[in-house]
């Protein structure tokens, strides 16, 4: 059933179903992006969490953070998991063989949900494989991509989501380099390419947003992949009080532009429509220079010699956008 | 007597061992304000994390125009809001991050940062009139 939500105030009245006291930094992105995911609904929702941050610091022995049904497991396999426990609960239903109170909340119309977290590390690296493999089978759940875009939790190296011009571990910059040298992966097409129902990308500074897709997302027969931004007060380097404007920062340059894939298929799995939507488009879209300076990972760029990274940025940045337009115009 | 699981070391802990959320089953989690939940022992909600902070946020009622931006914002569940309304900071969970001052919107401000050892009252004896306007 979908949750009224049509305000700030109204969506206040959501009894978290996640903890304080866990251990994730102050000022982390991945916190806002859990709590906004979870209370999006009021159905009972069954998470699965892949290694990296949020596991880490929400289940150190002996505590849980977590006030819904919740699976520890590996790295790589986040996506399998929530899968896997999706169809243990269809199977069950369909031998009438769960519990007297999941039953009677079926009949009020809220059927359980099933959602995977996990950071970019474990979905655009090590987990793909299984997360591929779950949306090319086409299970009921949703992904939801906590995009700090580097492998946090154990010191801060470069993953295929980091940009280009990143100062981290594995990339760093210096005298002879401006640090990372690839472009950031695409994710979100790559998803939506999979023949996914519905994908998203979204920001937790954009919340009502954010709230709007995981509903469409919940609403949805087939497997959902959400990007969500999350800005890293220990890896971007920036204060904890400046994530929420750092993440604002990247949606009103479009280097985080908002938008959605639709796929419409038919019985036999053919796609027979698609539809891109932007879902937020910037009054000014700021140059690119002002959300690269919010963060010391790129203080480097601003030297001399490293200027010619920035000016990339913005071409990259310019083009992403274009195409985003393109296809919204074009319903592809 | 089975030991207390708070005494327990990881090595004690059995492969495949639950860690329980509330003390007695409860059916719709999302209906059952935190306040009224049986907590276990082993959820985090139990614990306090007040220490990690310099400073703290203090609310200040006087300004506040309960438009939640500080609920929705805050990454600790530690802005406590019932029927539309803020209420105040849970402190044992509130981490100091600032973000609820950031992103509060009223002049002055309703949430403000000062040193932790300040007794709320003498913060908010010395809270501004109006905030100076950033560059
Ligand atoms: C198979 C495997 N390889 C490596 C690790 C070590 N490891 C744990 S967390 C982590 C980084 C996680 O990065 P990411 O997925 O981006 O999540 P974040 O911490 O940034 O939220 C790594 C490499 C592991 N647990 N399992
Ligand atoms: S390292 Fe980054 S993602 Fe991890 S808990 Fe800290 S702020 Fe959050
Ligand atoms: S952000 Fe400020 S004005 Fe809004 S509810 Fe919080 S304290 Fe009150
Ligand atoms: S300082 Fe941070 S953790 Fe504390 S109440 Fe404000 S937003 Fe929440
Ligand atoms: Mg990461």
């Amino acid at each position: 059933m979908t949750k009224k939500i049509k305000n700030l105030k109204e969506f206040s009245l959501s009894n978290d179903r996640y903890e304080g006291a866990n251990l994730m930094c102050p000022g982390c992105s991945h916190n806002i992006i859990v709590r906004e995911v979870l209370n999006a609904t009021n159905d009972p929702v069954i998470v699965a969490t892949a290694t990296g941050c949020l596991e880490v610091c929400t289940a150190v022995y002996p505590k849980t953070s977590w006030d819904v049904s919740w699976i520890h497991i590996g790295f790589e396999n986040a996506a399998v998991a929530i899968a896997t426990a999706q169809a243990a609960y269809e199977v069950l239903k369909r031998k009438g063989r769960l519990p007297e109170a999941t039953k009677k909340m079926i009949e009020e119309g809220r059927e359980p949900k099933f959602v995977a977290f996990a950071g970019d590390g474990g979905t655009y690296d090590i987990g793909f494989q299984s997360l591929s493999g779950a949306f090319e089978r086409g299970h009921n759940f949703m992904y939801v991509c906590l995009d700090n875009e580097v492998y946090a939790n154990t010191g801060g190296q470069r993953s295929s989501s980091t940009p280009i011009g990143a100062s981290t571990t594995t990339s760093p910059a210096g005298t002879v380099s401006y640090g990372e040298k690839m472009m950031k992966k695409s994710m979100v097409e790559i998803m939506s390419d999979h023949g996914a129902p519905y994908v998203a990308q979204v920001s937790p500074s954009k919340w009502k947003d954010l709230v709007k897709k995981v509903q469409k997302g919940f609403e949805v027969n087939g497997p959902v992949y959400i990007n969500a931004q999350s800005a890293c007060t220990t890896e971007w380097k920036h204060a904890p009080e400046d994530t929420i404007e750092v993440s604002d920062l990247g949606v009103e340059s479009c280097v985080w532009p908002l938008y959605e894939i639709i796929n419409e298929r038919d019985e036999h799995g053919i796609i027979y429509n698609t539809k891109l939507n932007i879902t937020y488009r910037p009054k000014n879209k700021i140059p690119v220079e002002e959300y690269l300076a919010a963060q010391p990972r790129f203080k480097h760029l601003f030297k001399p010699e490293n200027r010619h990274i920035i000016e990339l940025w913005q071409k990259a940045v310019d083009a992403k956008w274009e195409h985003l337009q393109r296809r919204e115009e074009a319903g592809v | 007597m089975a030991k207390d699981i708070k005494d327990l070391g990881w090595n004690e802990l059995i492969p495949g061992a639950a860690l329980f959320s509330f003390t007695e089953p409860v059916e719709d989690v999302a209906e059952v304000p935190m306040d009224e939940r049986p907590y276990a022992p082993t959820n985090s909600h139990e614990y306090s994390v007040g220490d990690w902070r310099v400073e703290k946020p203090v609310f200040n009622r006087d300004y506040c125009i309960d438009c939640q931006f500080c609920w929705v914002f805050c990454p600790d569940m530690s802005i406590l809001s019932r029927d539309k309304k803020m209420i105040g900071v849970i402190y044992d969970h509130c981490k100091g991050c600032g973000i609820c001052v950031e992103v509060c919107p009223t002049n002055p401000k309703s949430l403000l940062m000062f040193p932790e050892h300040m007794d709320n009252d003498e913060a908010l004896s010395k809270w501004p009139s109006k905030e100076e306007k950033k560059k």
